[in-house]
């Protein structure tokens, strides 16, 4: 039995956000922005304060109290996030400063190891540019091609055709910032390890809001951005398997990611320390242990609930506007919990000017997944994207705001052919 | 507050754009994009007498570009080159807040002023000013 949360519950998740309490021109603040980064509870703010009001001091290094108390909390929370994503010892997370930070730790250390002149790398039409430049790059230093898997109309990735022999590595995400839509991968993986390739999946917009199972996702690695799941800025988690990573070169050189260093050269420590070169971010990584904590709290089932039923209902309501036109997945329980559409020729910045003033906060723009919008035939789109602490209620003023901007800009002409509510109009070019 | 940014003469040029599209062939050119949004605009010109003989801007973009685009090509046509560059300096200057908004030759320019209150739209309302100065740079005097 799936539970909801109730008004009750919800109530109480709001009040553990002080941020969300407040006005913003005159009204009350609708954060509805949480793909671009989510607000914390008290609980991790205050964790970081505790850090550094009573036992600030560098983690594996001194010999005393305050280093000895950081450094286990630190580790704690090392062991908090394995324990989350389920993988299958601590020293298989690698603390970094975000997703961004960790596709590139992959593609920089295993990618150049690993790839050849002409291997395939296989991405797809949705990702985000932090996992495509790191790619493109490694493309550029390594002779290696890019390749992507072709979309569908209905947002959802074609993989009726097997994967090129040539493949070495599949970097996919895991859900959508955009489309919303949510990979199969666990098909993925078995498809891509069946011809010997790697799989990493960039869990940025996934692991805030899915019950994350790495063993049974069947990927060999997983990034994570703490910002958006209740973390401090500048966490973040790169899973491996034990086997790949203790293969891998080291990434950044410095303090802590050695055992020892003679005149003419180095050797490296063991994992995760390998990875973690100098002065980790320490309260963020103990920040970070307290938002999983607080998730684990609450229950990733619920929240996945919650957010899909408000994900339905604005859906349904958006179905009032014959101008909408939304991107990705018809049905919620295909997608994460956000929402990107066009509402006729109004221009995003407009509309997310026209709702701030209301109060609401909406992304507008390519969200940063230019090769998606050019594939879509667009420029920008505006972006609902939703949270544990978002209520019905809000949206309902959200479609109020929809309601007003486009009585206003109504009068503009409408050159865009419009697609049908709730399909993608793939309009660019295959690869 | 949103009267400010979305006032008549604004939304009037953003339905109605003057001198949209794209001179061809012409004697200048640039290209620009807004890397928020993606948006792109294009302006093209053509001299005669060392003057802006023509111009248009292509492109899309939110209603604040695409008005001050529409606006700017109002402002610019028919100016010798260098007067074309001082005026542009000067507009750019006056979003950036450095120098106070005003002075006699602005016209429908002044419904520009409200962009201001909301720092993230300066640069919509900036980037086909940009992108004019970068054709302009690129004109050498004998051309003209
Ligand atoms: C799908 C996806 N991948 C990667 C990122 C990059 O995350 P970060 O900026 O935290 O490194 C984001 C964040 O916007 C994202 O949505």
């Amino acid at each position: 039995m799936i539970e909801l949360l109730d008004s009750v519950e919800l109530e109480e998740i709001r009040d553990d956000f002080p941020l969300l309490a407040q006005r913003v021109h005159g009204k009350p603040l609708i954060y509805f922005d949480n793909a671009a980064t989510s607000q914390k509870p008290r609980a991790v703010i205050e964790a970081m304060n505790d850090y550094y009001h009573r036992y600030n001091a560098n983690v594996h290094r001194g010999i005393h109290a305050l280093a000895e108390r950081a450094t286990r909390e630190y580790e704690l929370a090392r062991a908090k996030v394995a324990r989350f994503l389920n993988a299958e010892t601590p020293d298989t997370i690698i603390f970094t400063r975000g997703t961004t930070e960790s596709i590139n730790l992959v593609a920089q250390t295993w990618g150049r190891a690993n790839l050849k002149p002409g291997d395939e790398i296989l991405l797809t039409w949705m990702e985000h540019h932090s996992n495509l430049v790191p790619w493109y790059q490694l493309a550029a230093s390594t002779g290696a091609l890019i390749r992507r898997i072709p979309l569908l109309p209905d947002g959802t990735l074609d993989l009726s055709q097997p994967f090129s022999e040539r493949t070495k590595l599949v970097a996919v995400t895991h859900a959508s910032n955009v489309l919303g839509t949510i990979n199969p991968v666990r098909q993925i993986a078995d498809a891509a390890h069946r011809i010997g390739a790697v799989v990493l999946v960039d869990g940025a917009q996934a692991a805030p809001h899915l019950a994350v199972d790495v063993p049974s996702l069947g990927c060999d690695f997983y990034a994570l951005s703490g910002h958006k799941m209740l973390g401090p800025t500048g966490s973040g988690v790169l899973y491996g398997k034990r086997a790949l990573l203790a293969a891998m070169p080291p990434f950044l050189g410095g303090g802590e990611m050695i055992r020892e260093v003679r005149a003419d050269g180095f050797t490296c420590n063991e994992l995760p320390y390998k990875f973690e070169a100098g002065t980790p971010a320490i309260a963020e990584a103990i920040g970070l242990g307290v938002a999983v904590d607080y998730l684990a709290q609450v229950g990733l089932q619920k929240i996945r609930q919650h957010e899909q039923e408000l994900t339905a209902y604005t859906l349904a309501r958006m179905a009032e506007f014959p101008e909408i036109v939304v991107y990705g997945p018809a049905d919620a329980s295909a997608r994460s919990g956000l929402v990107a559409f066009t509402m006729g020729d109004i221009h995003p910045h407009d509309m997310a000017t026209f709702l701030d003033a209301d109060g609401i906060a909406i992304r507008a723009g390519h969200h940063c997944a230019q090769p998606l919008h050019k594939h879509l035939g667009l420029t920008a789109t505006s972006r609902a994207s939703f949270y544990l602490y978002n209520t019905r209620s809000e949206v309902d003023a959200f479609i109020e705001a929809l309601r007003k901007t486009k009585n206003f800009f109504g009068a503009c002409p409408t050159s865009r052919q419009l697609g049908v509510f709730g399909t993608t109009p793939v309009t660019g070019a295959q690869p | 507050m949103l009267e400010e940014l979305y006032q008549e003469i604004i939304l009037d040029h953003y339905r109605r754009p003057r001198n949209k599209g794209k001179i061809s062939p012409s004697d200048l050119q640039a290209h620009d994009t807004n890397p928020l949004c993606g948006d792109e605009i294009e302006v093209t010109i053509r001299l005669a007498a060392g003057k802006i003989a023509e111009i248009k801007f292509d492109g899309h973009g939110c209603s604040i570009s695409q008005s001050s685009a529409s606006i700017m090509t109002q402002k610019l046509a028919g100016k010798p080159l260098e007067e074309a560059r001082a005026f542009i300096e000067e507009f750019l200057g006056m979003m950036r807040g450095a120098i106070p908004f005003g002075g006699r030759e602005l016209g429908d320019l002044k419904a520009l002023e409200g962009v201001m209150k909301f720092p993230v739209r300066v640069k919509c309302a900036t980037l086909s000013w940009h992108t004019a100065q970068k054709a302009l740079a690129n004109a050498t005097e004998s051309k003209s």
